[in-house]
């Protein structure tokens, strides 16, 4: 709890001292927390494979897009179609365009999780695969409402440190809360085994969406948070890749542990942007390695193999981190010290 | 008063006929047993009245209410539990969780009220984790609560399966064969086990087994099946005494014990 003040204490401070690059690697963390947790409640509690996140978040970037973004901007962004009409009156403060993004985004969840969730394992995993990208393509053609593929420019730069670490505070809070009551219990015994989960009373369908639409909400959100850092969207930042960059950073961290997915989402942000030397040329000595754009992207999944091989459940594994874990590996690690010498 | 009934109860996959006009007449209190070889259909018909399976045709009635069709997980809330011959454990849950799973149904409170931890959320969960512990104490295993499921030896998660079964309040439970793989101690001990909560919670049960002794030792009615078909109805020592059941089964049996 005391963290918890001083990591907000911290978060206020850096707002108003660090560098705007500082801050959006921060801000980024925390959005990717947002989303290795939401895919922890489907797939590491419950157990479903969903490869739909792209398009949650999506949906979440556009509808807050489109709520906060001045009148004057829309006129400038829409020059080729106009915007329809409720859309292009509205322009409403930071938190209800939040709110309505999640919600738009939990609907839509529970409109694709009613068809998907009936399938198992890799076809549920192909069927949401499917809707994020039928999700991109209406952004791509529906011209009147996303503005096709020139995408949203100028959307206002709300989000900060305390929106997004408090977005991913309560998103942690609900999944953990949730994920631990007897809710909780029943998404894992579903991951378990479906048929004994049924045999013991536990509607699969029922607890399935539940799952899914709490996820999809949350995700949505972090979409929104990511809209109003960036500023520009425009349909091929939701591609399957970004569904991908989800899933590894949850097995990163280790499938079923939240605290893994924070760690794993500020190491996965760090590193992306710690490599990014790697992509300018090289000189060591008379040796002079030209730079290769995307060479960071090899060596990323050279460390994410390593991580693979060395921690096969991901960096936690399926424990949560305390003190006391900490602790215990820490004497775990000296005992071993001990025995060499 | 009848429990569990069933009429002309058939199963067929594609071509197979897997079962064929299965009738049962249940009374409350009752302890009935299912035998049969290998393949003639019994786990089918515990699939089929717990809703695993959707019959070909006939009806299955519980409680007055026929339930041919239903959800699994609605039938369980009417008041069927059941095991399977092939353990089927939350294994990575920790054996307390294993059985508050089987209270869930009975839950009242929302998702939201849950997920907020409500003082009425509390309360219950507090109440589903007390009648948890007096569960797994009846089955003795109070003192490994908190290890993972599926790390218990094979008699311990035989009995961790019965837990949680009860834990869904049943009024009919059905044991599919619980004495798999229990030598003839601990199968005497498993006997006076579904005695003492039979007794205790008021239980009728139908059991499938394809052990002889024990069957024959604590059912007092027993059904024979071969092929999917009822080849016999009857006390132990009719059973015993059916040519019919003596050339489908017994014959079989014997061979088996040979083997060992």
């Amino acid at each position: 709890m005391t963290c918890l003040v001083v990591f907000f204490l911290f978060l206020w401070w850096a707002e108003g001292n660090l560098d705007p690059y500082m801050r959006r690697i921060l801000n980024l963390i925390a959005i990717n927390v947002i989303w290795a947790v939401t895919f922890n409640l489907i797939y590491g509690y419950t157990g479903q494979f969903s490869l739909g996140h792209a398009g949650f978040i999506a949906i979440g970037a556009y509808s807050a897009a489109l709520l906060t973004m001045p009148l004057a901007q829309k006129v400038q962004n829409f020059f080729l179609v106009p915007l329809i009409s409720p859309l292009n009156a509205i322009e409403l403060p930071f938190l209800p365009s939040l709110v309505i993004a999640a919600v738009m985004a939990g609907l839509v969840g529970v409109l694709v999780g009613i068809p998907s969730l009936q399938l198992r394992g890799d076809y549920m995993a192909l069927v949401t695969l499917g809707f994020a990208e039928v999700i991109r393509v209406i952004g791509m053609n529906l011209q009147s409402v996303t503005n096709g593929s020139l995408g949203l420019k100028g959307i206002p730069g709300y989000t900060n440190l305390l929106w997004s670490w408090g977005c991913a505070a309560v998103t942690i809070f609900i999944v953990w809360t949730l994920g631990s009551s007897s809710y909780g219990r029943a998404f894992k015994a579903i991951r378990e085994d479906e048929v004994a989960a049924e045999t013991t009373g536990v509607s699969l369908f029922y607890h399935k969406l539940m799952a899914f639409t709490v996820a999809a909400l949350l995700t949505g959100l972090g979409g929104a948070l990511l809209a109003n850092l960036i500023s520009t969207i425009d349909p091929n930042l939701f591609t399957f890749m970004l569904s991908y960059q989800v899933v590894t950073v949850t097995v990163l961290g280790g499938v079923g542990s939240l605290t893994g997915s924070v760690v794993a989402s500020a190491i996965y942000v760090s590193l992306f942007e710690l490599l990014r030397p790697i992509d300018q040329p090289i000189v060591i000595g008379s040796l002079t390695i030209p730079g290769r754009p995307g060479m960071r992207m090899v060596m990323f999944s050279v460390v994410f193999l390593l991580v693979i091989l060395f921690y096969r459940r991901g960096l936690m594994g399926s424990t949560e981190f305390s003190w006391q874990w900490l602790a215990s590996k820490l004497r775990f690690g000296r005992s071993i010290g001990r025995q060499e010498t | 008063m009848t429990v569990l009934k069933t009429e002309g109860l058939t199963k067929h996959f594609g071509g197979l006929v897997a079962v064929s006009d299965f009738n049962v007449e249940i009374e409350k209190g009752e302890l009935v047993g299912l035998i049969g070889p290998n393949g003639s259909g019994k786990t089918t018909i515990f699939n089929l009245i717990t809703g695993l399976y959707k019959p070909t045709e006939g009806e299955i009635v519980f409680d007055g209410r026929n339930i041919s069709g239903w959800r699994p997980d609605r039938i369980t809330g009417l008041g069927i539990a059941r095991t399977f011959q092939n353990i089927r454990l939350f294994t990575e849950l920790s054996v307390l969780d294993n059985v508050r799973v089987g209270y869930h149904l009975r839950l009242d409170s929302s998702p939201f009220v849950a997920a907020v931890g409500l003082p009425t959320y509390r309360r219950e969960e507090a109440e589903i984790t007390e009648k948890s512990m007096q569960l797994l104490d009846i089955v003795e295993l109070d003192d490994v609560a908190q290890e993972k499921a599926g790390g218990l030896p094979y008699g311990q998660q035989r009995k961790l399966e019965i837990a949680r079964a009860l834990a869904t309040q049943p009024q009919l439970l059905l044991l599919d064969e619980p004495a798999a793989g229990m030598n003839p101690e601990e199968i005497r001990g498993l006997m006076d086990f579904i005695h003492r909560i039979m007794h205790m919670f008021e239980l009728t049960v139908f059991l499938v087994e394809h052990h002889m002794r024990m069957i024959m030792g604590i059912c007092p009615r027993i059904l024979v099946l071969d092929h999917g078909v009822t080849i016999a109805h009857g006390t132990p020592v009719e059973i015993q005494n059916d040519p019919k059941v003596i050339e489908a089964y017994l014959g079989v049996e014997e061979e088996e014990d040979a083997d060992y």
